[in-house]
Formats: structure tokens, C-alpha cells, sequence
């Protein structure tokens, strides 16, 4: 009867039953009589408000089969290796994600990793004592030490300085030093002494009081008590300090004035010698520190290199005895003799990246050079004091779509016949990383995936026709034998082996990786653009990497040129079928907003640049996706630049000619948050002389809302997603009375909070915090509803979908999280009730509506406390907009979960109606409910969570759902259960068997039942008689039986 | 012992149509036509000719049947109108009965939709209505020209009308029936919208 506990199935191991959705048909298999007995009206109402709660959970062993997760860690800053004396050879990275990570050298997996948060910029690590990872992060102010087999914390100080500075961390490096040798950390004009055991804070001095001394190196000599501090003061002036490392005490300080000021970092040559560039960067300065004295050695560029120009540039590579320049034409190495004198070694290309060195034996160091070809990259390995010739040369094919080499890390291990091979590191262009050993890639990371920066999808390939039939048989078996396995499985004879195998073939369907679009709409590609300007397209059946591709109209120009947005540009539907979708890439080319923008159309099959169009002379501001298409269904597309003109892509006569059509009714509107206006413009129908091509078309201003900037600014705005499919316009409530949603594609969402308040949670008073929310429409500038919250502030988190929006928010009152719901009705259709008229079609319903009939619209909103701090907000999405609604929360613990719609529901009321209860509200309670099942990232944690993109499936039930941060996530959901299709499990086998049996049944039931049949017509009593009796009897019993009076009087 | 020719001629018809066709009928007014309840016809139509040729065993005179005494068949044709039209009203007044346990059914079934409802109320009205479309064959048996059907008819069609406007009123508390206006616009989908804008902060 209660088909909510099953207690004792395997499947029952993580989740709880999940309750039939609200508008499916309820269909109890069992027990139909003793229902319909025990079928009481209140008993019925209270087993649906108790299972009206939705949860999305799953079973244990369904983990992976819709979904997967990929860890990645970003771009490589730093690394240090920790092969010596170690079972697990493993490298300790840092990246530009804030991520730490312990990687095996074998096979490039992450042993551990740990994300700091946004603003905990890693800025050194080191490895000290042989088992802990030191990270100096948050400009030099949090000192951590993690475990190196486990990463585990270890300890953790916070370092206080005066003023800002840049950080330096010194790890005593000799495991022979003492253990209580301390680390020495520069950050805030202050050198801290930690202990490296416990972080014990031991000294701290103080460079402020020393003036405005800058101090760019710190030098620990190996066995001595001394730590030498290299600094800079007023750029005019070096600085050099002696500092007791037991103490801190000050013990010597020397100076020496250079007029000519100093560019960029001070690089140490050897113990005593130091180089550095001048103001100009046409001039070399030695510094030598000779007996307590400080001698400088000036030195013209040109005179060692010709021809070169003032671009010149110290590496920062720490070589003993030689350092690197990078000029104009190369890079040259710089050897400095015992003398100070400064001899030009070699000169390379440009494009050479350098390692640091590596310490061999006593006295002997080897550093990597790169150098990028064709197709392959040459990796050479030069020791320190013998630079002309290469110890060793290896040449490595390179894919193309890498792009150039960023950075190398190298380190060394001993062959077996005592010489040294050498492993490196390489960081490429397009942020992946790679193992190079023995002239071979070990393996490879595509970590630029990290760092997503916008999501399109794509169809895939319709699948071709003619398949071969022994494929066919081949895949019959396969899969009846899989079904047979499954049938094992369900009536619990598998042995422990089969059911491995179930779970494998489950796990490993061949079905859900395919390369052709699907009759679900499961399969799709996702289009993902990355911070490197690369391109990848994603497969949502396994996650594997289909296509990836560098954009080439990315770095054409010299210019750091970046991807800013990714719009679908042509999706092939009744038109134009052979050929393949497209999407729109658009970047800017430099750092300021009217930097040249640079634009490139790519095929989604294939990942194959079709247009290269950057860079255009255009800046671009707003990329705004119009709904028309041409004759071969590309998307419009309008680019407005800086001086708010508008650029319309594609460039052809006929996209032209279909704007002008439209134009009139395009509008496009600005969110100037920093000056607190919104302003909404209207494109004018043909282009003036002065614009530069006839696709550039001027633009007006129509109108402006300006907030009071001393009690409002603009920290957040968020619209209706443009693809957002709505099924209907009418919500029906109880008593089967219907309102009218208010869905305008057109209305923007604004939150304001007062300035003082838009800090971080803490920096106001409630009383001088206010949150304003508003509801825009673009077209017009009407403020459809203003909403204030008192003592409330932000990070405002919203997402707006059909006719409502929701957003979460900090009360200071409550000092909780909030949440509130607007909704917004339409008035002027709320007539529409007569059924006649709606029977014969007399209604204003479908009429097109226009923003300047302003229509008369309420809202209804409603509060709730939120346990969670929110990274961000989305809502699941449907091919037909019929399924209800999730919320996808990403919570602060990285993970997603999904909040039935209902919870946010203003008509929820404290004690609702009979009729209320059978419309599905849910009584109101104070605070939503975080359910554990309903976290769709179940075990996982998406680290560094920054968006979560849904994406409907054909299926209607069914919704796609990525998220991504510095890892990737994908399954798919359904909001109100799958209930257009069977379970993925659903067990054909069986149903096949029993439809057999059941055949079989009849068909044995049928013949018996002939045969029954004959026997009844023989077997009435006279026949019987004379059926059991011999023929004679029979002849006997018919002579004296009457029969003939019989028929002859019947007849 | 010797055997009659037409005995043996039986038999011998009986043999050659192995398996024979045995017309068995019951006779239904058994109350009204006395003390026969079933006759086996051992011969079927073409056979007739072959037992004509036998001559009649002797001491077998052959009586016309229809020719009984016309007051006797008389008493017998009002007893079975009397029965008929007895029966003919039983007939119309069953659906009645019907009418009493599917409400009691329905208001088991309660007032949401699932299956147990549904079955029950698609029954009220698919009972009903077959029932109308067979009032003819259902009154067939007691067609007489002395039995005035109309009535019986009338009751009958108004009983099962009445089960299927039960049928309708538990259609219309499970709320499937389009009465109200959520059931005429919440198909229509969103109107069109005449102006397009796009736009935002500015990309950064």
C-alpha cells in the first residue's frame, strides 16, 4: 500500500523512495480493493502533502551512469618537484586557479588538491623539510604547511605587515641545516620568521621603520646564521641587510645610491653579484657586495647586443653565473665572470622559454630551454658551466592546437648507469600540462578546462542510414545478453562477478558516448570556451574531449587578445541541413573596453575555424543575439561598441535587409553600474554617412533610470535566458481559477543596495544597509516593481525564468541568508475567464503584446531564510517548458542542489486551505529545506564552482544540467521524474519473457480449451452413455431408445 | 434378434456423418411449453429426404403437430405475452441495481485521480452506453405483438442515462471535465512579444 519504504531492496543503500509527482498518474500495482476500502479522503491528502516533498536522489550504483565529474587545477605557476627518497614520485604545483595540488609523475593524476578560495592568490610554494608543502598566499599573509603524502593541514599563521608588498618565501633547503632552521617570509614590508615544524611565529622585522625599503630577494646561505635581504628604496638606492636568523637582530646594513633608478627585479647572479636593469632598460647594473661594500657596474645594453631597443627585460631564471635578457630580436644568456665582467654567451629565439636551474652534484646546475617548431618542440638541457654544447637534445612532436610553450620545470633522476636523465614540466599556451621524458609525452593535463569562461551546446550529427547487418546481430546479442545478465541480476541469481559485470556494462554503455544525436536529445556536444582563448567541445555522454581548438583569431595579433562571450551562430534545423552548426566567438584584443574585438564563426562537428574575422576595427561592449535568422539559419547578431553603435552580423545584403525589417523593433539597453544608470536605446533603420559600413548602424537614446548614488548602486542584474521555452501563460490555482503570468523576454531584474553597504557582509549596519530590487522592462524603461529590503545587503545571487525571479541575499537583522520570490501577473488579461468566449476563440490571449500598451501587472513575493551562501543560481530548463521547475543552487561548499520551485512559492500560507493542499502548496515554513538526496552533485564537489548551465533535452522530462568551476560536472535531470520514458534500468528482458510466457499461455490454453470443448458437445448424458459403452450396447441403446419419436416429433 | 431397416438406416446415416451434427436446443419458456426440456435432432435438413422415404413404423400414426387444440395453444400464447412483459419490465428495471453499486463504488473510489477512480468512472459510462446501443437486442426475446415494449424500453433507457450522468458527475469531481476556464487557456501558449532588447553590463 505505501510504496515509499522498500527497506530491504539492495538499491536502497543511499536515497529514499522518491514520491510520484504532483500530475502523474498514481498507480498503486497492488491491492486495488483494499485501497478503494480504506480509501478515505483526509488519509489521501495526508499521504500526498507528506510525499509532496521532491527529492532528486539516486541509488548508489547508478553513480556515473548519467553523470560525470572531472577534476582539473589550471594553469601552472609554480612547481617543485619531490622525487628524492620518495616512493611516489609526485610534483607540487600551484596555478593561476588558486589550486595546490600533489601530482604523480607516472600518470599525471592528482594525488590531493586543495582550491583556495577567490581572493587567496597563491604567491610562492616550496616544499620544506622533505614532507611539507609550504604556500605563501593572500599577498603574503597566510603561511600554510600541508602534509605531502596526504594533504593534510599541518599548521597555518597569518602574517601581519604594515603596508603592502610583494611576497618572498625562503624554505631552508638542506635537510643537514638544523630542523628549527626557520622559513623566512618577506610579505607586508616585514620579514617574518616562522617554524617550519609547528608555525610558530619566531621574529618578525620590521622594514618600515627602515625607511620605504623594498626588498626583492632573500638569501639564505646554506650553514650560515646570516639571512641576507636585498631591497630596493625609492628605486634610487640599494639596500642590503644582514639579519641573524635566531633573532632577527639587524646585524649590518649597507647602501649605495644609484640616480639613475632601477626597472623591474633585482636577480641574484651568485651569493654576492646581483643584476638589474635601470629606469631606461637600456642600462645593466652589477651589483657586487665586496667586503661590507656595495660596487656598481654600469653597462650598456647596446654595447653587448646591437640593435637592440628598449624593450629589454631581465628573466627571471635563476642561473648561477649567468642570467638572461629578453630583447627585441631574442633572448640572450649573459655570462658574468669572476672578474664582473659581462660576456654574451648565446642568443636564442624569442620564443624560447628557460627553466631555472637545477642543482645536480656539488657545483654543477642544468637548466631546459624550449624552443617551439613546427609541429614539435625541442627541449634541450644545458649544464651551467658548460653552456656550448647541449647535454641533452630531444625533440617532441607537439600538437598544434597547444599552441606555444609558457613555462618548463625540470628535474633530474639517476639512470642506472649513474648518468643523469631528465624529466620537464611544460605549461603550454593553452594552459595544459605536460610530462616530457625520454623524448616522449608521459602524459598530459588539459587543465585549461578550469577555467571556463562561457557554455554553448550542439546538436550532433544525425545518424547515418545503413548499418551492416552483422553489426546488428552482433549488437542483438550483445544486448540480449547484457538483458540476460540484468534478469540474473533482478531475480538475485548473479554472482558476484556477473554483478561486477552488470555495473561495468551499465557504466560503460556504448549507447550514451556515440557520436550521433540521439531520439532523448541526451547526447550533445558542449561547446566550452576557456581563458586561453581554446575552444573545446565536450561529449555529455562520457565528458572525453571531442574536438579542441585554438583559436587562431586569437592570437594573430601581438596584442593579449582574449575570448569574451560564445553564441550559438547557426543552428541547421529545416534549412541549410548539410550544413553543421556553428558557433560565434567573440574576443577583445587588449585590456580596455574599446580595444579591437576579434570574432571567429567555428564548426561545432569539427572544431574547424570556418570565419576568421579578427580583428575587426570595432570595439565590442554587448553581444547581443537577435531572434531572426537568414535564408541558412544564422542567428542575427548585433555588436555594440563602445560608442554605442551597433555592428550586425552576419555581414551579408540579406541580413541587412531582414534588420532593416525589424529594426523598429529592436532595442537594446546598458547597464552602467559603476555610474547607477540603465539606459535603454533604439536602433535608427539606416546607417548615417559617418558610420563606417552599411552593417554599422547608429543608435538613439530612448531612456535613462538613474539611481541616487548616494543610497543605491547597481550590484547585480540578470534577464530571462533568451532560449527559455514557456509552455503557458496561465497559472491555474485553486478552485480552478486561473492567473495570468507577465512573461516578457524583456524585463531585466536590478538590485541596489546603498553604497555603504556593498562591502562585504559585516561593513554596514542594518540600519544603513538597504537592498532595493527592481523589476525593469527594457523596452520602455517602466519599472514594473520595486521591492525594498531593509537591513539587507548583498552578494545578490538571482535568476529569472517565466514570470518570476528569485534571489538570495544576506539579512543583517536575521544575520541569516535569504531568499525571496517576486512573481508578476498580468492584470489586463485577468478577464479572459468566460469560458464561452475562450470555447469560440473571443479572447485577447494570443494577440501580440506590445511594452508601450503597458500592461497593468501585480506581483506577489515572499520571503525565506537560506541556510547556504549561494555561488551562484540556476533553473532547469525543458524542451516545452511543461515539467516543473528545480532550482539549482551552487551552494558555497561547491556542490549543486536542486530546490523544488514550490519551496519558493508566494501563495504559500501558514495554514493553507483544503483547496490550497490540493493544489500542491506547501504550508509556509520560516526556512527552506536543504534536503542531502537533493543535491544533484551528490558525492562530488564541483571545486571553485562559478556557473551551472542547463540545457533542455528532447525528452521532455529531462533536463541537462553542467556545471563547471575549476572541475566539471554534468548529469541530467528530471524535475518530476521521467515520466515520458522507462528507467534506464528497466529490465526488456523480462518484459520480452513474460510477453513470450504469456503467448506460450494462451496459445496452451487455447488448444486445451478445444479440446474441452469437444468433450462438453459429446459428453451430453445420451451421447455420454453411449460414448462409454461397447458398439453393440450403443446400436441396442439407440433400437430401444424412443429417439425416433424424438425427431419426428420435433420436426 | 432383428433390426428394423429404418433403425439400421439411423445408424447408418449416423456413422457416415461422423461427427454428427447434433441440433441440441433448449427449449427457453420451459415453464410455458410443459414437460419437454431438450430434443436431440439427430438429423439435419438434408437428411429429411432420406427418412421420408422410410415408411412409418407400424402402429405409428402420423398426427399434423400444429393442429393442437386451438384453446390449449391460446392459454399458452397469453401466459408467455404475461411472462414476457413480466420479464420485459425486470429487464428495464436492472440497470437500477446497477445504478446503486456504482455509486456506492464511486464514492469508494473518492475524489482523486488514479487508477481505481478512473476504472470506475469510465465503466459508469461505458455500462451505460452499451447498454443503450443493445436496448433492441435486449428486448429482443420478449418481442411479442401483445406486449407493449415502449414502456419497459423508456425506464430502461432512462435508468441507464441516469448511470451515465452519474458517470459525467464523478468525471466532473475528479475535475476532467472542461468547465472551467484554466481548461481553455492553459494550452495557449505565451503571446507574441513585438519589440526585441538585448544588452546588459558591458563585457569585461
Amino acid at each position: 500500500m505505501d510504496p515509499k519504504v522498500i527497506p530491504n531492496t539492495p538499491k536502497h543503500a543511499s536515497s529514499s523512495q522518491i514520491p510520484p509527482p504532483p500530475f502523474s498518474l498514481f498507480i498503486p500495482t497492488n491491492n486495488l480493493i483494499a485501497m478503494a476500502m480504506a480509501i478515505k479522503l483526509p488519509l489521501i491528502l495526508l499521504f500526498f502533502s507528506s510525499s509532496l516533498i521532491p527529492t532528486f536522489s539516486l541509488f548508489e550504483d547508478q553513480v556515473g551512469l548519467m553523470d560525470w565529474h572531472q577534476r582539473y587545477i589550471g594553469k601552472v605557476k609554480h612547481a617543485v618537484f619531490h622525487t628524492q627518497k620518495a616512493g611516489r614520485k609526485r610534483v607540487v604545483v600551484s596555478t593561476e586557479e588558486n589550486v595546490i595540488a600533489s601530482l604523480d609523475l607516472r600518470r599525471g593524476e592528482i594525488f590531493w588538491r586543495h582550491v583556495l578560495g577567490a581572493n587567496d592568490v597563491v604567491d610562492k610554494i616550496d616544499i620544506a623539510l622533505g614532507k611539507y608543502v609550504i604556500t605563501l598566499s593572500s599577498e603574503g599573509s597566510i603561511l600554510r604547511a600541508w602534509n605531502l603524502p596526504d594533504g593534510q593541514m599541518v599548521w597555518e599563521s597569518f602574517l601581519s605587515g604594515s603596508k603592502s608588498s610583494k611576497a618572498l618565501l625562503t624554505v631552508p633547503a638542506n635537510l643537514k641545516v638544523d630542523l628549527d632552521s626557520p622559513i623566512i617570509v618577506y610579505s607586508g614590508a616585514c620579514i617574518h620568521a616562522i617554524s617550519s615544524i609547528d608555525g610558530e611565529y619566531l621574529w618578525k622585522k620590521d622594514f618600515a621603520s627602515e625607511g620605504s625599503v623594498d626588498v626583492h630577494q632573500l638569501i639564505l646561505p646554506g650553514g650560515s646564521d646570516v639571512v641576507h635581504a636585498v631591497g630596493v628604496t625609492d628605486s634610487s638606492q640599494f639596500d642590503t641587510y644582514e639579519i641573524h636568523i635566531k633573532n632577527g637582530g639587524l646585524l649590518k646594513h649597507t647602501s649605495a645610491s644609484f640616480p639613475g633608478g632601477i626597472y623591474g627585479e633585482i636577480l641574484p647572479i651568485s651569493g654576492d653579484r646581483f643584476v638589474v636593469l635601470d629606469a631606461s632598460r637600456s642600462v645593466l647594473v652589477l651589483i657586487t657586495i665586496e667586503n661590507g661594500q656595495i660596487h656598481l657596474e654600469q653597462t650598456h645594453i647596446s654595447d653587448l647586443i646591437h640593435g637592440s631597443s628598449g624593450n629589454t627585460v631581465i628573466l627571471p631564471s635563476k642561473l648561477s653565473g649567468i642570467f638572461s635578457l629578453r630583447t627585441d630580436n631574442g633572448i640572450v644568456f649573459i655570462k658574468v665572470t669572476d672578474e664582473g665582467k659581462l660576456n654574451v654567451m648565446e642568443k636564442v629565439d624569442k620564443t624560447v622559454v628557460i627553466s631555472d636551474a637545477l642543482p645536480l652534484s656539488e657545483g654543477e646546475q642544468a637548466f631546459a630551454l624550449v624552443q617551439h617548431g613546427d609541429g614539435k618542440i625541442e627541449l634541450s638541457v644545458r649544464l651551467v658551466h658548460d653552456m656550448s654544447s647541449n647535454h641533452l637534445k630531444e625533440t617532441v612532436k607537439m600538437d598544434h592546437e597547444r599552441g606555444f610553450v609558457h613555462k618548463i620545470f625540470i628535474n633530474n633522476y639517476v639512470r642506472t648507469d649513474r648518468s643523469h636523465g631528465f624529466r620537464a614540466l611544460i605549461v603550454m599556451e593553452d594552459h595544459s600540462l605536460l610530462l616530457l621524458q625520454q623524448g616522449e609525452i608521459v602524459w598530459t593535463r588539459d587543465d585549461g578546462l578550469a577555467s571556463v569562461i562561457d557554455v554553448a551546446t550542439s546538436e550532433l550529427p544525425v545518424e547515418k542510414i545503413g548499418v551492416s547487418v552483422a553489426k546488428v546481430e552482433h549488437s542483438l546479442f550483445e544486448w540480449l545478453k547484457g538483458h540476460m545478465l540484468k534478469l540474473k541480476g533482478t531475480l538475485m541469481l548473479a554472482t558476484p562477478d556477473e554483478v561486477a559485470a552488470i555495473q561495468k556494462i551499465r557504466l560503460q554503455s556504448s549507447e550514451k558516448s556515440r557520436m550521433t544525436r540521439d531520439h532523448n536529445g541526451f547526447r550533445r556536444l558542449l561547446i566550452l570556451l576557456t581563458r586561453a582563448g581554446k575552444l573545446y567541445a565536450l561529449h555529455t555522454g562520457d565528458g572525453r574531449v571531442v574536438w579542441s581548438t585554438l583559436l587562431q583569431s586569437l592570437r594573430t595579433t601581438s596584442q593579449q587578445c582574449a575570448g569574451i562571450k560564445l553564441h550559438q551562430w547557426q543552428v541547421p534545423h529545416h534549412h541549410a541541413l548539410d550544413n553543421n552548426p556553428s558557433v560565434l566567438v567573440v574576443g577583445r584584443c587588449g585590456l580596455s573596453l574599446t580595444s579591437p574585438s576579434a570574432l571567429s564563426i567555428v564548426d561545432a562537428y569539427t572544431g574547424k575555424e570556418l570565419q576568421n574575422m579578427g580583428p575587426v576595427q570595432h570595439s565590442t561592449v554587448q553581444v547581443i543575439s537577435l531572434p531572426f535568422r537568414d535564408s541558412s539559419e544564422q542567428q542575427l547578431h548585433l555588436l555594440i561598441d563602445a560608442d554605442k553603435r551597433a555592428h550586425l552580423y552576419p555581414t551579408t545584403p540579406e541580413a541587412a535587409h531582414i534588420f532593416q525589417r525589424e529594426s523598429e523593433n529592436v532595442y537594446w539597453y546598458s547597464v552602467e553600474s559603476e555610474a547607477g544608470i540603465l539606459r535603454g536605446y533604439g536602433v535608427k533603420k539606416s546607417h548615417s554617412s559617418d558610420t563606417p559600413s552599411e552593417y554599422c548602424f547608429e543608435t538613439r537614446n530612448l531612456w535613462s533610470v538613474v539611481f541616487p548614488s548616494e543610497s543605491e548602486k547597481i550590484i547585480g542584474t540578470v534577464t530571462r535566458k533568451p532560449n527559455e521555452v514557456v509552455h503557458t501563460q496561465a497559472k491555474v490555482i485553486a478552485d480552478e481559477d486561473v492567473m495570468y503570468k507577465y512573461i516578457s523576454k524583456n524585463m531585466l531584474f536590478v538590485a541596489t543596495v546603498s553604497p555603504k553597504a556593498s562591502g562585504p557582509i559585516g561593513s554596514a549596519t542594518p540600519d544603513e544597509s538597504v537592498l532595493v530590487v527592481y523589476l525593469v522592462d527594457t523596452v520602455t524603461g517602466r519599472i514594473l516593481h520595486r521591492m525594498t529590503h531593509l537591513g539587507s545587503q548583498g552578494p545578490v545571487h538571482a535568476v529569472l525564468s517565466e514570470n518570476w525571479v528569485v534571489y538570495h541575499y544576506f539579512n543583517l537583522r536575521a544575520h541569516r541568508y535569504g531568499m525571496s520570490i517576486i512573481e508578476i501577473y498580468d492584470q489586463s488579461r485577468a478577464e479572459n475567464k468566460d469560458i464561452l468566449k475562450l470555447i469560440v476563440g473571443k479572447h485577447n490571449l494570443t494577440t501580440p503584446v506590445s511594452s508601450y500598451s503597458r500592461p497593468e501587472v501585480t506581483t506577489k513575493s515572499q520571503s525565506y531564510f537560506f541556510t547556504h551562501s549561494v555561488k551562484a543560481i540556476s533553473v532547469t530548463s525543458t524542451a516545452k517548458g511543461i515539467t516543473s521547475k528545480h532550482l539549482l543552487i551552487g551552494t558555497i561548499g561547491d556542490q549543486v542542489l536542486a530546490l523544488d520551485k514550490r519551496f519558493v512559492d508566494p501563495r504559500r500560507s501558514l495554514n493553507p486551505t483544503q483547496a490550497d493542499k490540493e493544489e500542491g502548496l506547501l504550508p509556509l515554513t520560516d526556512a527552506l529545506p536543504i534536503i542531502p538526496q537533493s543535491y544533484v552533485t551528490h558525492s562530488f564537489k564541483v571545486e571553485g564552482l562559478r556557473g551551472i548551465e542547463t540545457v533542455p533535452a528532447k525528452l521532455e522530462s529531462t533536463s541537462l544540467v553542467f556545471a563547471y568551476g575549476v572541475d566539471l560536472f554534468h548529469t541530467r535531470i528530471a524535475p518530476s521524474r521521467t515520466y515520458d520514458s522507462l528507467t534506464e534500468d528497466f529490465n526488456y528482458a523480462l518484459l520480452l519473457l513474460t510477453i513470450l510466457a504469456l503467448v506460450v499461455a494462451i496459445f496452451v490454453t487455447w488448444v486445451l480449451s478445444e479440446r474441452k470443448d469437444l468433450q462438453d458437445k459429446w459428453s451430453w448424458p445420451q451421447t455420454q452413455l453411449w460414448l462409454q459403452s461397447s458398439s453393440e450396447q450403443r446400436l441396442l441403446n439407440i433400437c430401444s431408445t424412443p429417439v425416433n419419436m424424438f425427431v419426428n416429433q420435433n420436426r | 434378434m432383428s433390426v428394423s431397416p429404418s433403425k439400421l438406416n439411423l445408424v447408418k446415416v449416423w456413422k457416415s456423418n461422423l461427427p454428427p451434427v447434433l441440433l441440441i436446443s433448449m427449449e427457453k419458456g420451459k415453464g410455458v411449453m410443459g414437460g419437454r426440456k431438450w430434443a436431440v435432432e439427430f438429423t439435419d435438413s438434408s437428411s429429411i429426404p432420406s427418412t421420408r422415404d422410410i415408411p412409418d413404423p407400424p402402429g405409428f400414426t402420423r398426427v399434423p403437430h400444429d393442429q393442437d387444440d386451438s384453446t390449449l395453444s391460446k392459454h399458452k400464447k397469453d401466459a408467455e405475452a404475461n411472462w414476457k412483459s413480466q420479464k420485459a419490465w425486470e429487464v428495464a428495471q436492472a440497470p437500477f441495481k446497477n445504478l446503486l453499486m456504482m455509486g456506492f463504488m464511486m464514492w469508494m473510489a473518492g475524489s482523486t485521480v488514479h487508477l481505481f477512480s478512473i476504472g470506475i468512472t469510465f465503466s459508469a459510462l461505458w455500462q451505460p452506453l452499451s447498454a443503450l446501443q443493445g436496448v433492441g437486442k435486449v428486448f429482443e426475446p420478449y418481442k411479442n405483438s401483445k406486449v407493449d415494449l415502449l414502456a419497459p424500453k423508456l425506464l430502461f433507457i432512462a435508468l441507464n442515462l441516469g448511470g451515465m450522468l452519474l458517470g459525467v458527475w464523478k468525471l466532473n469531481t475528479l475535475g476532467l471535465l472542461p468547465t472551467h476556464a484554466s481548461d481553455w487557456v492553459s494550452s495557449l501558449p505565451p503571446a507574441h512579444e513585438v519589440e526585441y532588447s538585448g544588452g546588459g553590463i558591458a563585457l569585461h
